[in-house]
């Protein structure tokens, strides 16, 4: 029998399933080249250089040609401000959690300890939640902490606590942590403890072991982990829409912001150079796996 | 110790903002949208249709806004999960039969929707759908080929667009932990089912089905969960003609500004997923998929 064999019905629902997928994403991309500046309907691609002209709502010439909305983003001020924000924001939280992911992780699969069973319970709260009881629960935490200590200290308008980038960061490392501690802690089960013991037995002390033999083998699980914190920072809108403040707007946010007024093909450019993106970074992987399977 | 920080910070950011958001939700919202804090029930009261605002003039009466707000949402997560499952089921089972060196590329084809951002998707949808969107460009673009009349159909702003939306927004959820588990299964099992004469219906209901539960489970926590506290995909789809209960505490804490109401609001949505996911898992089990997936 052959394995590979796929009834018709499972191949139509593919074909389906997988157009279902993707035409938003190329309806996204398609629109990021409209002349049309009201982004209703399809007016057709910009196909003259020179000065920008306008007849009615639609552009038909640009110092760009057709990647007009891609020039007008990239002097928009508030989207690099947004995108560096975003960045640093997945950068910071991902280097924190994945640290602290991966020590939990250490002490759940190898040591015994009181609050263990509490600690392994605790891990699996922000995926049993909705995540916007989380958000404002973190809301209302920082709201009172930042009340009590802007009243003890008495201090007065900028000096005074809010929200922004800090608050942002540590709420991020919080819904991060129990995904990276989840995934390294899968990775420690199947691992084989005996090259451990060996570097025991031959004398290496535990950090030396730790940093030789077990770190080197639980690196593809710290990365997956690490790469999941990442992906989950860069998308995350519900708890960040709670925790930020003035100068911490992320991508997300700033887009959910425009869609509520005007919309120009920006947002289309944007969503095109975020596609690519993602793009690029799903077929270095794939490359870098199959890279890793040919050594 | 090793656990310590992240002991700390499940405690600090997860469990002191629930019992935080638990107190607030039997306080009393002051005139400044701040917060007295005493014990009264009256928000709770209020979620199940207790009502001192009343047409009628009478001093209480039932008003089941939010009951019915609250059921929309249950109600409307159950059917994303149902079209998920079975959109994502045939797929994953395509993914997992075909050949070992092409799996990968096939999943990865998932990832990219799934990694391109959540609100930008959404947007997708909104000028898919809209009376002048693509859909409608699409439809009446063949009528006027055919030479028939077309008026364009209302399709934004209503709650097939927010089902849509969901289904959309959450089918990588679905296939990840689905594909996992049909991808342990042995091929020698299909082909005992096969020497031993099953349909492959039979073979399908028998064997893979079941083993592939742990993976549907898996999925159906993934979705379901996060369907249920969602508010960009009904606001932005439904416009103000569909609102769930995510809808109404974030409102309560941007606009309305009672955050006691809010809180309570957000301690029901927590029971309530919690109930469901207790007796689900109960019943078929905790994913092992949920995490690898």
């Amino acid at each position: 029998m052959n394995p590979h064999k796929r009834s018709l019905y499972i191949r139509v629902m593919t074909v389906l399933v997988y157009s279902f997928l993707y035409l938003p994403i190329f309806v996204l991309i398609i629109y990021s080249f409209n002349a049309s500046k009201t982004n209703i309907m399809f007016e057709g691609v910009i196909t003259r250089f020179g000065p920008v002209q306008m007849e009615g709502s639609n552009v038909v010439q640009s110092p760009c040609g057709p990647f007009h909305w891609f020039c007008e983003l990239a002097k928009n001020r508030e989207v690099r401000n947004a995108a560096s924000n975003t960045l640093s924001i997945a950068l910071i939280s991902t280097a924190f959690s994945t640290t602290i992911g991966t020590l939990a992780a250490l002490a759940l699969t190898r040591y015994k300890f009181k609050l263990k069973s509490f600690s392994e319970l605790s891990l699996y709260i922000p995926i049993v939640i909705p995540e916007i009881v989380m958000g404002i629960g973190i809301l209302i935490f920082f709201s009172q902490v930042f009340t009590l200590i802007n009243g003890v200290f008495g201090l007065q308008g900028d000096d005074r606590l809010g929200l922004g980038l800090f608050t942002v960061i540590v709420s991020h490392i919080a819904f991060s942590v129990p995904f990276v501690t989840l995934v390294v802690r899968a990775r420690l089960q199947g691992m084989d403890q005996s090259f451990e013991e060996a570097a025991m037995d031959l004398g290496a002390n535990e950090l030396v072991t730790f940093w030789r033999v077990t770190l080197p083998m639980l690196l593809p699980g710290v990365l997956s982990g690490a790469l999941m914190a990442f992906t989950l920072s860069l998308d995350d809108f519900v708890i960040t829409f709670f925790t930020n403040g003035p100068g911490s707007t992320t991508l997300p946010i700033y887009v959910f912001g425009l869609l509520r007024r005007i919309i120009t093909p920006q947002v289309n450019a944007l969503s095109t150079i975020w596609i690519m993106v993602v793009l690029f970074a799903v077929i270095s992987i794939q490359w870098l796996q199959n890279r890793d399977k040919k050594n | 110790m090793l656990v310590s920080p992240t002991l700390v910070i499940m405690i600090g950011l997860l469990i002191i903002p629930l019992l935080l958001t638990m107190i607030i939700s039997f306080g009393r919202r002051d005139p400044d949208g701040g917060v007295i804090y005493t014990f009264t029930l009256a928000n709770y009261a209020r979620l199940m249709g207790y009502s001192t605002n009343c047409d009628t003039g009478a001093a209480t009466c039932f008003d089941p806004l939010y009951i019915q707000i609250l059921w929309k949402s249950v109600t409307l997560a159950f059917q994303t999960t149902f079209f998920v499952i079975m959109l994502a089921y045939p797929l994953s089972y395509f993914i997992a039969r075909s050949r070992p060196e092409r799996r990968n590329m096939f999943l990865m084809m998932v990832l990219v929707p799934l990694w391109t951002n959540f609100v930008i998707r959404v947007y997708a949808w909104m000028m898919i759908l809209r009376t002048q969107g693509v859909i409608n460009g699409f439809v009446g673009w063949l009528a006027g080929l055919l030479g028939l009349p077309f008026t364009p159909i209302e399709m934004l702003y209503t709650p097939g667009a927010v089902l849509v939306g969901m289904v959309y927004e959450f089918l990588p959820f679905m296939i990840l932990p689905i594909y996992t588990s049909l991808e342990k299964i042995d091929n020698s099992l299909y082909e005992a089912a096969a020497d031993l004469g099953a349909h492959p219906i039979h073979t399908f209901l028998r064997v893979t089905l079941p083993l592939s539960m742990p993976g549907v489970v898996a999925g159906t926590i993934l979705v379901f969960i996060p369907v249920m506290g969602t508010f960009i995909v009904s606001d932005l789809l439904g416009g103000q003609k569909v609102i769930l209960v995510g809808n109404l505490i974030q409102r309560q804490f941007l606009d309305a500004r009672d955050p006691t109401f809010g809180s309570a609001a957000s301690l029901v949505l927590m029971v309530m997923t919690l109930i469901v996911t207790y007796f689900y898992t109960k019943k078929f089990g905790f994913g092992e998929e949920i995490v690898i997936g």
